[in-house]
């Protein structure tokens, strides 16, 4: 990807977020500078409590950072857009709708008829291969199968930037690998911004083309790590050499930031 | 296997025989009546209650002195009158008290006290400004019903799940939108067990507020044929409450079924 030349999708102009609590301040973000560029997929990984589900929520809008500002196409985020999709961890889908009806909801909201919205949900329900299961209800499905209704649910209104928060970290791990195939099947097919989070070095190579490695307390970017991995990538890749160099690296720099953390 | 062993050395005779569910509750309904044909052969328990061919002869007298119908109409339009109100009520109350610290702040404890006030001890407390009958009954089962139903609409608008809230959010949904899409289906469990309750509370509170002052009901008539020991009418009566109690909740349960199916697990 490199050389390639693409224009900013998303600046991220030194946000920092301060949360004031019964303890006195508490750092969340400290200053975050970072672009997306068009199309990128961008993974971020870092221990635990340092804030990439805080940078996620404010370029969502659902937070709003105590200063500096997150752009999408040079326009200044306020609130929520529907250009901007989230998937969350905990899948998020309305219990009381069908699978169909999930995936139309943003649809609906865009104003579009029942007929309209049916047919591009059923685009994208197809996509993730649940088609059999169109009229089932959330309760009776698996995990994995959960998070494809929430994926295609994001992918249905077209956001722009697609935002994902560890949406793979309650699954098991075969469902997760099939998961992570699939994803980059999907942005091959139906190219988006994304910005996923993740706990899992793995993950981050294998989906993205760059990592960023975030510090933590006060949470900072600490390291953009470019993945120059070849598509279209696949679960073997992950037994070889560039991978594994690349997996050292990355691993070593988050246990150290792990090991601060503990302190 | 360690399950099913356990499982096995649990069950009695009996556990192994299949009897359809009617079958038992045919079986169920023997069973009392030879509990009650005990009772009323017994010389203590005997005056409580008179067997089977007594509450015949008893619905004949009160179909023929056309106080039935009376009763339970009276009844039936007070208990609808004060669980609409309360209904009514309940449902604003609740969702300022979740949304609005102050309003939860001020108004909870007070809920919480009254409560747990028996309404039979407040009953006389309302006929002294609301005079006798149907006003101080529609009164009090309004406020009973109001309360536990505030307390349970309250628990459940409290406990939407803010992911959902910023699930639609994110796919564009406005504050209005999130009422009706969101906050609204997923407390609507909590809305149907209010109902239950409430409907529950509502029969219970009615024979309390029945007690001063009616000119008809069934609480009142109890009361009446206790005065002139009437026992198979009022026995009569009594299993008509219990009729109408359980005939609502099992309407209300399947209401429950139909509207909430898609919960993963159901409120007890």
């Amino acid at each position: 990807m490199a050389g390639e030349e693409r224009s900013v999708k998303v600046k991220i102009d030194h946000v920092e977020k301060i949360y004031e609590g019964r303890n006195g301040k508490m750092i969340a973000l400290n200053g975050v500078d970072f672009e997306i560029k068009e199309n990128e997929f961008i993974c971020v990984v870092g221990p635990s409590g340092c804030g990439k589900s805080t940078l996620l929520n404010i370029i969502a809008g659902l937070l709003e950072p105590t200063s500096g500002a997150v752009y999408v196409d040079g326009k200044k985020v306020e609130g929520t857009g529907i250009e901007r999709g989230v998937v969350f961890q905990q899948y998020a889908l309305f219990p009381w709708l069908t699978v169909l009806q999930n995936v139309m909801f943003g649809l609906k909201l865009k104003g579009m008829s029942d007929a309209q919205a049916k047919e591009i949900a059923m685009k994208y329900i197809k996509m993730v291969q649940l088609e059999d299961f169109v009229h089932s209800y959330p309760k009776e499905l698996s995990g994995g199968m959960k998070q494809r209704v929430a994926i295609a649910r994001a992918y249905a209104v077209q956001p722009e930037v697609l935002l994902m928060d560890e949406p793979f970290g309650a699954l098991d791990a075969q469902t997760r690998t099939q998961l992570q195939s699939e994803l980059i099947h999907t942005w091959q097919e139906e190219k988006k911004t994304c910005f996923f989070i993740t706990h899992d070095v793995e993950e981050a190579i294998i989906l993205a083309n760059k990592v960023i490695i975030m510090s933590a307390r006060p949470g900072r970017i600490k390291k953009v790590v470019d993945i120059d991995l070849p598509y279209p990538r696949t679960q073997e890749m992950k037994m070889e050499k560039p991978f594994l160099d690349l997996k050292a690296y990355i691993w070593g720099e988050v246990y150290k930031e792990y090991l601060e953390v503990r302190k | 296997m360690n399950e099913k062993k356990k499982n096995d050395s649990v069950a009695r005779a009996g556990n192994h025989i299949f009897i359809p569910d009617w079958g038992w509750l045919i079986l169920s309904g023997l069973a009392a009546l030879v509990l009650w044909y005990f009772l009323s052969i017994n010389d203590k328990t005997g005056r409580s209650f008179p067997f089977v061919p007594y509450i015949i002869e008893a619905v004949k007298t009160v179909v023929k002195r056309g106080i039935l119908w009376q009763d339970f109409s009276s009844s039936m339009i007070s208990v609808v009158l004060g669980f609409a109100l309360g209904f009514v009520t309940a449902v604003p109350v609740a969702f300022l008290m979740a949304w609005y610290k102050p309003v939860r702040y001020i108004i909870e404890p007070w809920i919480q006290f009254i409560r747990n006030i028996p309404p039979l001890a407040y009953v006389p407390l309302v006929v002294i400004s609301a005079g006798v009958g149907r006003r101080p009954q529609v009164i009090v089962i309004w406020l009973a019903t109001f309360l536990i139903m505030t307390v349970t609409i309250y628990q459940g608008v409290r406990n939407v799940d803010e992911t959902l809230i910023k699930a639609a959010r994110v796919l564009g949904a406005k504050d209005k939108d999130i009422f009706v899409k969101v906050v609204f289906p997923a407390t609507t469990p909590f809305i149907l067990t209010a109902v239950r309750l409430g409907v529950s509370v509502a029969l219970t509170t009615l024979i309390a507020a029945e007690s001063t002052g009616a000119t008809a009901g069934m609480g009142m008539r109890i009361r009446s044929f206790s005065n002139s020991f009437e026992v198979a009418p009022m026995l009569l009566y009594i299993i008509l409450i219990g009729i109408i109690g359980i005939t609502s909740e099992k309407i209300i349960k399947t209401l429950e079924r139909k509207l909430t199916g898609w919960q993963e697990k159901r409120e007890v």
